[in-house]
């Protein structure tokens, strides 16, 4: 009886998972069918895995790349100049930090005169905004360019099962960085064919739905940031440069999260051992426990 | 076996003080000589393990809650100011949210232990019903929890679980806005739910207390479901649960540190880093996973009243087991079809959690139906039949004789 | 299931280890719960020294600026303030502490203090009291024009905070060494 049971509730589950797909059946009549980008490829990095930590001279060149192109238009609010130089950052010296922080402006006040004035920026001021506001970002390129803070963490891509399940004990955590560094290699300057773009937007292949507000950024595309120790200025390295940085940006604490982490796990290993081998002893006495 | 059943002050100044208050001898009377049935499997160990995760969560919550700031304008930044500046403030919140994971967790394993060996049936029914309260209320300080970093799940999954509200016919509209303190979700909902995500934990704890209490009166239930008969059948608390809680509950923080240092954002969701934005709706909004379930229920049903209906259903359904279930053998080790319909019902549940997660549309729609359907089933029709018509196996005459004379299940070295 | 033995056996071994482990483990969980109540990196960081220029505080003036969260008074002392400050026995103070070591060489004018009443924490009014100094509203505290106490329940002088000149008139508070550029 039970197995009939569980065979008619299969049948039924799958013949439900068979079902014509309302939506997909809709679109296959229809020419413009929403653009599904391929998954990114799986890039190896630095700070994957148990042991994983920051490349420096990566996340200096990725920094390079965010101040020189991805500045103008989006912002790191939640940072400091001085985050740069904290443990398991970019590895600049204080010194470094206060020049670096002092070639930017920033807004301070208001005065004894009751007004907002700028002055050269300090290590512990934060990043300045691209735009005033929201709106003014809207006004000019129709669109709100995201915050950088935390974008690395922000973005990720579908797995599917049962790759979701094994991503957990594969410690595969770099899905926004890895989305991120396809991203930025992914703008074409023509869609496929069958590919609708509304007009306005630019085509990029691994952005959801094909079409986005962002214009190609031309800059690493055409190798113009420049790098003095020999890596090679493509795309694919500015692309996987920056998202080290933005990775660093999102996730300051990695270092230190990753090494923790190793030690507590070795100390919750020796006391289960421990506690196990106690376990057993205590229930020696008991008879008919082993 | 169980040595003293009661405290005995030695130095004059504990037998002044006890003489006043007998805490000492309540807490020795209750974990030290208690008596547990010798032969609890590491299954009995999660009651525990909820202490322990209850009490770590009241820890890493009083310290957030000293650098959280429960305003629309600053709770986003407060939060990553947590992640970045407060020392160790990463491993606080990180510890905080997958706590709350592997809470529920423990609790979900503690509750399907409990159908499993019957630990529901009489004399244990107010205890059941204890911990079904205690699971509403962890539902409810989870929910709120996950408000409060204010990012884009956090408040689309606040506007959508208030808006079930709006289900009750004539006074919906009402007790939402009543529940917002305003025309949609903003400043006075996240301060209220701030306050409430403080207060609930407190009234967990005070359940908590009467559950025990609860526990101590009638004894725990143990593999086999029969009685305990004599002092042969039991062991004194401490050492022996001790040790053995002990131990499992490291091992489950093994679980629990992988997902705090080495993939604290998994269970979580990105969208969740996006500052909450109340004019774009996330294209995939999906509850965490530990309400997943419930949310394929309230999915699987096309109209509102009845979804939200089923919803709450689910859950009181289960303060009704206790009478729902017909059978007069606690242990589904001798209840052999018992025993293989509540694995389908396990499966049953989890398949429901993955259809939650997965867009309501097409195929998954016409599966979670069925599987909720079945749900409902287990319990209405199911339960009740098998107690009836079931063959049960013979049941040992005790506790120790399961474990002394040679039966199938014990292994003796 | 008391087997006491006078010498030590590897269960009470194992049982000591067990306990010196978890011992070790609750208190390493401690570490964090007390570290996060110091103050943060952004705090830390918003501490940092700042500059004040002083040529808009006139003869006569006390100006109260902020670091560290802390009220700092930049008194531009005028003679008979310095000639009072120095001319008191300083072995008959309640804190012995001459003048001169409460203000930076040639810089007799200027004294720069925490402003923070060393009773319990109130800030003192400049130019208030019998000694032309502070008076401190709440408990009646008076100190000297070199901020030294002088009468009431506070048991010490104004501290001084770290501070140095950049030029004539600028000083950085926070910092005892000019930074090197
Ligand atoms: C039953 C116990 C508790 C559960 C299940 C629980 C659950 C949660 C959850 C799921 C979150 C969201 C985590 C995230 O994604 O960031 C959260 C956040 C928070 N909880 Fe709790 N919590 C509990 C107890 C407490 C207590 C006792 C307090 C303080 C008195 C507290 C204070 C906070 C604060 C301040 C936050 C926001 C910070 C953050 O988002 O990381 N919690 N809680
Ligand atoms: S605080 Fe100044 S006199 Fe008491």
């Amino acid at each position: 009886m039970l197995r009939h049971i569980l065979a008619a509730i299969l049948a039924a589950s799958l013949l439900g998972l068979m079902a014509p797909h309302p939506a997909a059946a809709e679109d296959q009549t229809e020419q413009n069918h929403p653009y599904e980008p391929p998954p990114p490829p799986k890039l190896k990095w630095s700070f994957a895995g148990p042991f994983g930590h920051y490349d420096q001279a990566q996340l200096q060149r990725g920094f390079k790349v965010y101040r020189e192109v991805c500045a103008n238009c989006h912002g790191l609010s939640l940072l400091s100049f001085r985050n740069l130089g904290e443990p398991g950052a970019l590895g600049y010296s204080e010194a470094q930090i206060k020049a670096l922080a002092s070639e930017y402006k920033v807004q301070d006040g208001p005065n004894d005169q009751g007004e907002m004035f700028e002055r050269n920026g300090r290590p512990a001021d934060r990043f300045p905004a691209p735009f005033p506001n929201d709106n003014a970002a809207r006004a000019r390129y129709n669109a709100v360019p995201p915050d950088f803070s935390v974008i690395a963490k922000a973005r990720t891509y579908e797995r599917g099962f049962p790759w979701f399940i094994v991503d957990a004990f594969t410690q595969y955590q770099e899905h926004g960085v890895d989305y991120i560094a396809a991203y930025l290699g992914g703008f074409e300057d023509k869609p496929p064919p069958k590919v609708n773009i509304p007009a306005g937007l630019q085509f990029n292949k691994y952005f959801p739905g094909g079409g986005n507000s962002m214009p190609k950024p031309v800059q690493i595309y055409t190798g113009l940031v420049t790098y003095d120790d020999g890596t090679p200025q493509t795309v694919e390295q500015y692309a996987k440069d920056v998202s080290a940085f933005l990775m660093w940006a999102a996730e300051p604490h990695l270092e230190e999260r990753k090494r923790i982490g190793f030690q507590v796990m070795v100390f919750l290993i020796v006391f289960a051992g421990l506690l196990y081998f106690t376990k057993k002893k205590v229930w020696s006495a008991v008879k008919g426990h082993t | 076996m169980s040595g003293h059943a009661t405290y005995q002050p030695t130095s004059p100044f504990m037998k002044w003080f006890e003489r006043r208050l007998p805490i000492v001898g309540l807490l020795y009377s209750s974990f030290v000589a208690y008596p547990t049935p010798r032969n609890l499997n590491y299954w009995w160990t999660f009651g525990g393990i909820l202490t322990f995760f209850l009490i770590a969560q009241f820890i890493t919550g009083i310290v957030l809650a000293m650098h959280y700031t429960p305003h629309v304008d600053f709770a986003f930044n407060s939060v990553e100011h947590i992640m970045r500046d407060v020392n160790y403030g990463w491993l606080l919140r990180y510890m905080h949210a997958n706590g709350a994971a592997m809470f529920f967790l423990a609790a979900y394993i503690h509750m399907f232990r409990g159908m499993y060996y019957g630990s529901y049936k009489d004399p244990r029914e107010v205890l059941w019903i204890l911990g079904v309260i205690l699971l509403l209320l962890m539902i409810m300080t989870g929910f709120m929890g996950y408000v409060l970093p204010w990012g884009q799940m956090s408040f689309w999954a606040a506007t959508v679980i208030t808006n079930l509200f709006s289900a009750i016919p004539g006074i919906g509209e009402a007790v939402v806005t009543w529940l917002w303190g305003g025309y949609s979700v903003g400043n006075p909902t996240l301060n209220r739910f701030y306050a409430l995500h403080y207060l609930l934990p407190f009234v967990i704890a005070g359940v908590v207390g009467l559950h025990i209490w609860a526990l101590h009166v009638v004894g725990q239930n143990n593999p086999t479901g029969i009685d305990v008969k004599s002092e042969q059948d039991t062991v004194a608390f401490t050492p022996y649960a001790t040790i053995k809680d002990s131990f499992l509950m490291v091992v489950f923080c093994i679980l629990f540190a992988w997902f705090v240092f080495y993939v604290p954002n998994f269970l979580g969701h990105a969208d969740n880093y996006i500052p909450a934005n109340p004019a774009v709706t996330p294209t995939h909004i999906v509850p965490e996973w530990y309400y997943l379930p419930f949310y394929a229920i309230l999915r699987a049903i096309p109209n509102k009243l009845m979804g939200v209906g089923a919803l709450g259903a689910s859950i009181v359904i289960l303060a009704f087991l206790p009478w729902l279930d017909t059978s007069k053998v606690r242990s589904a080790n001798y209840r052999p079809l018992y025993r293989q319909f509540f694995w389908i019902f396990v499966i049953v549940c989890v398949g429901l959690g993955w259809l939650g997660s997965k867009p309501a549309e097409g195929g998954y729609v016409i599966v979670s139906r069925i599987f909720t359907a079945y749900y409902f089933l287990h319990f209405l029709v199911i339960l009740p039949l098998l107690g009836l018509f079931e063959k049960t196996k013979p049941l040992p005459n005790s506790i120790s004789e399961s474990i002394l004379s040679p039966a199938p299940a014990a292994s003796v070295t | 299931m008391t087997t006491v033995s006078a010498e030590p056996t590897r269960r009470d071994f194992l049982f000591i280890a067990t306990g010196a482990v978890g011992a070790v483990g609750a208190a390493a969980t401690l570490l964090p719960l007390v570290s996060q109540m110091n103050p943060d990196a952004s705090t830390i960081a918003a501490g940092a020294p700042v500059e004040v220029d002083l040529s808009p505080i006139a003869v006569g003036q006390v100006v109260k600026v902020f670091w560290r969260g802390k009220p700092i008074f930049i008194s531009h002392r005028t003679k008979k303030e310095i000639d009072e400050a120095r001319a008191v026995d300083v072995k008959k103070l309640p804190d012995p502490q001459a003048d001169q070591d409460r203000v930076k060489k040639d810089h007799d004018e200027w004294l720069i203090l925490i402003g923070i009443c060393t009773h319990l924490g109130c800030i003192p009014l400049a130019h208030q009291g019998n000694y032309d100094g502070w008076f401190c509203p709440c408990h009646g505290s008076q100190y000297d024009s070199s901020g030294r106490i002088r009468q009431g329940p506070a048991p010490a002088n104004l501290p001084l905070p770290p501070y140095t000149f950049l030029s004539d008139s600028k000083i950085l508070i926070g910092e005892t060494q000019p930074p090197k550029a």
